[in-house]
C-alpha cells in the first residue's frame, strides 16, 4: 500500500528556493509567474492495514516541522 | 565539572567543542547517538556542529530522533545545561527543547566567514563572561542559519531577554537579527555562530574563549 505526503512550507514563512525559481523563470521569458512555492513529495509503501492516522502521527514526529511546514497525506 | 558532547553520523565539529570545554577546565566525555543514557554526573551536554544524518529530510530531523536525544532532553527537563552550535542549534529546535526552526539562508548560499555579533543579555551563564552590547567576531559556517519563529515565540524571547546573541549584519535573513537564543531557564543556548573557532589564539581569533570559560566556571563553583 501506498501513501504519499506533500511537505510545504506554510503560508507566510518565506521560501527563498521558490523566489530563486520565480526568478529563474521571468530570466527565461516565462512571464505572468506571479510566485512559486516549492515542497516536498514523500512517498511511503506501507504494511496493508496502516491507518491514515498512523502516517498523520509519522507527519507530526519527522516528516514535516509543524512550526515551518504544512502537510497534507494522501492514501488510496 | 563534567560535559558530554553528542556524536552524531556526519558531526564535524565535536572535537573542537570537547577541545573548547577541556581548555576552559571541563572533564569531556564524548556519546554516541545510539546511547540510550548520558553518563552518570553530566552538568553539560554539547550538542555539536556539523551535517548530522547529511542534513537528510530537514536539518537536525533525524538526529533530534536519535536515542540520546531523548536523553539530552530529559536533562534540559530536568533543569540541566545544554549547549546546541549551529547544526546542534538545529536539533535543540528540532527536539523541540527550544523554540522556532532554522530555515534556508535568504540569500540561498552556504555562508562560511567571521560576523560581528552583539551580546544582547550578559544573565546567562553562557553569556556572563561578556557585558551586553559587547560585539565579538565569531565564525558562521552554515546554509541554514535563517531563524523563524511565529510572531508570539518572538515576542516572548524578546520581552523575556531570551536572545542571546544577534548579527551587527543579517548574513542569513533571520528574524530580529537572531544568531543565538536562551531557554526559558535560562540554561539551554543554541546558536548558529561558532565559538569554539575562536577559542584559541591559533584560531585567529578568542572572542568565543569567555562562553566557556564563564559556563564551565559557573557550574565547577556550583
Amino acid at each position: 500500500m501506498k501513501a504519499t505526503v506533500h511537505v510545504m512550507l506554510k503560508n507566510g514563512v518565506l521560501d527563498p528556493q521558490g523566489e530563486a525559481v520565480r526568478h529563474a523563470l521571468g530570466a527565461l521569458g516565462f512571464d505572468g509567474v506571479n510566485g512559486v512555492r516549492q515542497g516536498k513529495v514523500i512517498e511511503l509503501d506501507l504494511a496493508d492495514g496502516t491507518s491514515e492516522a498512523d502516517v498523520t502521527a509519522m507527519c507530526e514526529r519527522l516528516l514535516a516541522n509543524t512550526v515551518i511546514e504544512s502537510y497534507r497525506v494522501e492514501m488510496p | 565539572m563534567k560535559a558530554a558532547v553528542v556524536v552524531f553520523p556526519g558531526s564535524n565539529c565535536d572535537r573542537d567543542l570537547a577541545v573548547a570545554f577541556r581548555n576552559a577546565g571541563a572533564d569531556v566525555e564524548m556519546v554516541w547517538h545510539k546511547d540510550t543514557d548520558l553518563p552518570a554526573g553530566i552538568d553539560m551536554v554539547g550538542v555539536p556542529g556539523g551535517f548530522s544524518f547529511g542534513d537528510y529530510l530537514r536539518c537536525g530531523a533525524i538526529a533530534a530522533n536519535s536515542p540520546i536525544c531523548k536523553a539530552v532532553k530529559s536533562h534540559a527537563e530536568r533543569g540541566g545545561y545544554v549547549f546546541g552550535v549551529c547544526n546542534g542549534f538545529q536539533v535543540l529546535t528540532e527536539t523541540g527543547i527550544l523554540p522556532g526552526a532554522l530555515l534556508r539562508n535568504a540569500g540561498l548560499k552556504y555562508i562560511c566567514k567571521t560576523v560581528g555579533l552583539k551580546v544582547e543579555t550578559s544573565q546567562s551563564a553562557f553569556t556572563e563572561g561578556y557585558n551586553a552590547g559587547d560585539v565579538v567576531d565569531i565564525p558562521i559556517a552554515h546554509h541554514d542559519g535563517n531563524y523563524f519563529t511565529d510572531d508570539a515565540t518572538l515576542s516572548a524571547l524578546e520581552a523575556d531577554d531570551r536572545i542571546a546573541f544577534r548579527y551587527t549584519f543579517n548574513p542569513n535573513g533571520s528574524l530580529h537579527d537572531i544568531a543565538g537564543i536562551l531557554s526559558e531557564n535560562r540554561r539551554v543556548l543554541g546558536m548558529m555562530p561558532h565559538p569554539e573557532r575562536a577559542a584559541d589564539p591559533g584560531h585567529g581569533g578568542t572572542d568565543g574563549q569567555a562562553l566557556f570559560r564563564a559556563v564551565v566556571g559557573q557550574l565547577t563553583s556550583a
